[in-house]
């Protein structure tokens, strides 16, 4: 619990200093820090906030969070916004828009996803990370190749060089999550988790976690319909 | 229970989504800023204030002295030696091709700085180095700073410093109607549509 309590409030100074206007404009003052660092940041504030929810809080947001797909629904409709040249425009030039900014990316997108994670299935941990994988590349893709400043407030090499950093990005994320499905640990746990629990109170009871190297047979999974020997976990 | 309520959930946030990136987009029409304006400009034509300005023969104009006329206005800075330099060369084709309505008085065409450090010296070299006609040519700017925000805020144009003592600019052919709206924005590299705009209105 201490813990949480320091990161929570690790969360809450790091949203405050990307608020303090000389770190906010050192950090939109290029398209490649606004959407590599300061929104990552935002998110990270956002996620480690999250950490301090109150465990009947957590259990109301689960009710209606299986697998955590409504978190990731959530997340992915507010990155969308965010991804809008348009949106990093006005957060530039609009107080208000500001403010959405720094609530919804930390809170609708790190804080949400803070509280999904642990309960996505393995498939749709992929999904989320495949996709994320292709964004990247989708994104970076079109900064590099646009003739035209998708910005108002950038210049043509800033888009070009975030198009350059996204395409590395997309491939790190691209290895990384290759790497998980050939060596990475075998967890059935975040699938079972929230079958077995629903219904149940408590998060802290104890569930069946497999250690690295271990084989599981998943028992028989009548909710969700997924059937298989074995799953390996992306966490 | 909890698999319908998260379907439940789920379906409100979709919706929710989808309605706040169609508010975002006008309608998923615009995903840049420079497009949002245009759409702005052409639903919503906003009315342009009537700033002074001060012209290249160092002669007081602006914004109300010019109302009765359609306006076509774009926005530079005369040390320009990138695009924008080919931007004057597009207004010098837009004064032979509109040598009619300017001669009749209907329409004018305006050059606008938005550097501090252009004064009347720089504009009046400015059209020289562009073959200026004689008439129906003015170049301009605004007489203070407070003007030249107001004016670049009403014209949606975004100047950023590009490191090399110069700007880049969403340059473009604003068209302001004689009520003094500004009714249409046309891409800086495409003269004829402005021409064919203001033409059409004027021939009934």
């Amino acid at each position: 619990m201490k813990s949480t309590g320091h990161l929570c409030l690790a969360g809450a100074i790091l949203w405050a200093a990307l608020a303090v206007p000389l770190v906010r404009h050192a950090l939109e003052s290029t398209m490649t820090l606004q959407m590599l660092v300061q929104l990552p940041l935002l998110g990270l504030a956002g996620w480690l906030l999250a950490q301090a929810t109150p465990a009947r809080l957590r259990r109301v947001i689960a009710e209606w969070n299986h697998r955590g797909i409504s978190g990731l629904l959530l997340a992915s409709l507010t990155s969308m916004v965010w991804m809008l040249p348009r949106a990093m425009d006005a957060a530039l030039d609009d107080p208000r828009v500001t403010l959405a900014k720094f609530l919804s990316v930390a809170l609708l997108i790190g804080a949400t996803i803070a509280l999904s994670w642990p309960r996505m299935s393995f498939v749709v941990r992929g999904v989320f990370l495949v996709e994320l994988t292709a964004t990247c590349f989708r994104l970076g893709w079109l900064y590099l190749i646009s003739p035209v400043r998708l910005c108002s407030n950038y210049l043509l090499d800033d888009q070009q060089r975030l198009g350059e950093y996204l395409l590395a990005l997309g491939a790190a994320i691209a290895l990384i999550l290759a790497w998980k499905l050939m060596w990475g640990r075998i967890d059935t746990a975040s699938t079972d988790r929230e079958d077995s629990q629903s219904g149940q109170t408590n998060d802290g009871d104890t569930r069946h976690r497999l250690g690295p190297g271990e084989h599981s047979t998943l028992a028989l999974d009548a909710e969700s319909g997924l059937h298989g020997p074995r799953q390996r976990g992306l966490s | 229970m909890t698999v319908l309520r998260t379907l439940l959930a789920s379906l409100a946030l979709l919706a929710a989504g989808i309605a706040v990136l169609a508010f975002a987009t006008d309608g998923f029409r615009a995903y840049t800023t420079e497009a949002a304006r245009r759409i702005g400009v052409r639903e919503h034509p906003p009315a342009v204030p009537p700033l002074a300005l001060q012209t290249a023969s160092a002669t007081r104009s602006g914004f109300g002295a010019l109302r009765g006329r359609w306006l076509l206005v774009e926005f530079i800075y005369t040390r320009c030696t990138t695009y924008c330099s080919v931007q004057g060369g597009e207004f010098a084709t837009l004064q032979r091709r509109l040598t009619g309505p300017i001669a009749a008085g209907n329409v004018v065409l305006l050059s606008v700085s938005f550097d501090p450090r252009d004064g009347p010296v720089e504009l009046a070299d400015y059209q020289r180095r562009f073959d200026n006609g004689g008439a129906g040519w003015i170049a301009a700017r605004p007489v203070d700073h407070a003007d030249r925000v107001a004016l670049m805020h009403v014209f949606g144009v975004t100047a950023v410093p590009d490191g090399l003592d110069g700007f880049v600019h969403n340059a473009a052919i604003n068209v302001v109607d004689p009520a003094g709206r500004l009714v249409a924005v046309f891409d800086w590299d495409d003269p004829l549509a402005a021409v064919r705009y203001v033409t059409r209105r004027l021939t009934p």
